[in-house]
């Protein structure tokens, strides 16, 4: 095989990456985007880099987000990059959201859910009709509407609603549960467990899992999914430092949790009952929380017992292809320097033609 | 804008003013120091480290834990001239706020300094983070959904 030369292009990289801080900066007679402005008003784009980037710290999800030019998969690149620079303390206690300090929480399935449907600020019900005042200057800033007496927490979950006559599922809690699948830590095995399924699902790309949803709903997997509950808002993470032994809160962040109900289990032994999807997502994340929950239910279904033929089912196919750090690598890998495998294809290719040529002449001096 | 400080009667736990500590704003820690009459002296006994935490939540909201993301945390130590240790672990990656609370939960600590913070910082930061609760709550109460029942005019509900 010809040596094909790699080495040299350092310059026009480098030249490159500077044309790349000017594209970024844009039009200098503009303003420049501080992050700050970043956080606070494309504070979606920064829930989903923090979700993707499996990192909650809004500040670096924004800088991210700037760095990137609002390219968000590059964005959750930078900032699964940034993380591994980081020492980690030890993980948290389990989430409280039963107790989340609720922004908004809707149950599409249940109209009298106890505590009340409580929009939140979503953009549900909008008309999404483009908005030219947002282009003008000098705007009032919008004012939201105080009620008096403020919500009550903690609001009753969908699963505690029908609790007392076992129609949902109820969470199965282990005595001594082993330590949960780490994927950071450990590569995917499978058969794969809940755990491991929900933390890929949690960093996974949104928009991967929207069509996978999707997908089911319109017969590739179905699960006939009703929202039993979505919620938004913060809860406390508490960690217990070893130098304490007890848990102190660390901080609060925002969460939006789905509950998908969908489908239903019985045996000999068990009365019929719903089954539920889960979903729990950094911020404020709907779409992707609700899609995780109907993926995450799909997954549920004894893949090999009912015969499962369709992608969302399938765990391996689900797993392998959610993450958009490794896709996205993986697909864009294709466009550096592949001059050894396309001459060597080349070869390959010449050598067949050249085959094929003298079979023809070998078949036409036959005839 | 923070209130004026007033005599508050809640004695606070260690669990409950280092939670006050992580969760208020770091520049809200920073200026509740910072107007402190008398800042003791202090030596780092473990500088302000930024690290993550592996966050958790339940399969289900109610089952078996599972990994859902990190998230950046910072944490200090220090130990006064007068002896007591304090630390602080506290969201984000504010340094200033991590090696702050480690000073003032070990003000907190000594039976002397606490009355200087814990009524001045800690009862103040506290009921910031209960304001900004509350706003949000009351926000939220806002968008509750009143229904009523269409009366169809054919008898059925």
């Amino acid at each position: 095989m010809a040596y094909v030369a790699v080495k040299g292009g350092e310059k026009a990289i480098s030249n490159a990456h500077k044309w790349l801080a000017e594209e970024r900066r844009g039009d200098p007679a503009v303003t420049e985007l501080e992050v700050a402005q970043l956080r606070e008003q494309l504070s979606l784009a920064v829930d989903r880099v923090m979700g993707e980037g499996s990192c909650y710290d809004r500040d670096l999800a924004a800088l991210a987000v700037k760095q990137a030019r609002g390219d968000l998969p590059e964005a959750v690149f930078l900032v699964r990059a940034y993380r591994t620079t980081l020492p980690r303390f030890g993980a948290s206690e389990p989430l409280d959201t039963v107790n989340m300090a609720v922004r908004r929480r809707v149950s599409a399935a249940f109209k009298d859910i106890p505590g009340g449907q409580v929009l939140g600020p979503t953009f549900d019900y909008t008309h999404r009709l483009l908005d030219f005042a947002l282009a003008a200057d000098g705007v009032l800033p919008p004012q939201a509407v105080l009620a008096e007496e403020p919500q009550a927490y903690p609001m009753p979950t969908i699963g505690s609603v029908f609790a007392h006559e076992d129609l949902l599922e109820s969470d199965e809690r282990t005595e001594d549960a082993p330590e949960p699948f780490d994927l950071t830590r450990e590569p995917m095995s499978f058969p794969a467990g809940r755990d491991q399924r929900l933390q890929a699902l949690a960093r996974g790309d949104e928009g991967f899992l929207l069509s996978l949803a999707y997908s089911s709903q319109r017969g590739w997997g179905n699960t006939h999914p009703l929202c039993g509950e979505i919620r938004m808002g913060t809860v406390a993470v508490e960690f217990v430092p070893e130098e304490l032994g007890f848990a102190i809160e660390v901080g609060d962040i925002i969460v939006t949790e789905c509950q998908m109900l969908g489908g239903s289990k019985s045996s000999a032994e068990t009365p019929p009952q719903y089954m539920r999807g889960y979903g729990l997502v950094f911020g404020h994340s709907e779409r992707k929380a609700m899609s995780m929950a109907i993926v995450d239910r799909a997954l549920r279904d004894n893949a090999a017992a009912s015969g499962q033929v369709a992608p969302v089912q399938d765990e391996e196919f689900v797993l392998y292809h959610s993450d958009n750090v490794e896709a996205s690598g993986f697909v864009q890998h294709l466009k550096l320097p592949h001059y050894v495998d396309f001459q060597a294809d080349l070869q390959s290719i010449r050598r067949l033609r050249r085959e094929f040529f003298q079979r023809q002449a070998l078949k036409e001096a036959a005839e | 804008m923070l209130a004026d400080p007033v005599v508050e009667p809640h004695r606070y736990e260690r669990k409950e003013w280092l939670s006050v500590l992580a969760k208020a704003h770091a520049g809200e820690v920073a200026a509740a120091w910072n107007a402190l009459g008398e800042r003791p002296n202090y030596q780092a006994l473990r500088s302000p480290e930024v690290g993550l935490i592996l966050v958790r939540g339940r399969m289900g909201g109610l089952g078996d834990a599972f990994n859902l993301g990190e998230m950046t945390l910072t944490r200090a130590a220090v130990r006064l001239d007068s002896g007591e240790t304090g630390l602080a672990y506290v969201a984000g990656r504010d340094r200033r706020q991590a090696e702050i609370a480690a000073a003032i939960d070990a003000m907190m600590q000594s039976p002397s300094l606490r009355q200087h913070v814990e009524g001045p910082v800690i009862a103040r930061l506290d009921r910031a983070l209960q304001e900004r609760r509350t706003l949000a709550a009351r926000k939220a109460a806002a968008t509750k959904v009143e229904f009523f029942t269409m009366v169809t005019g054919r008898g059925g509900v």
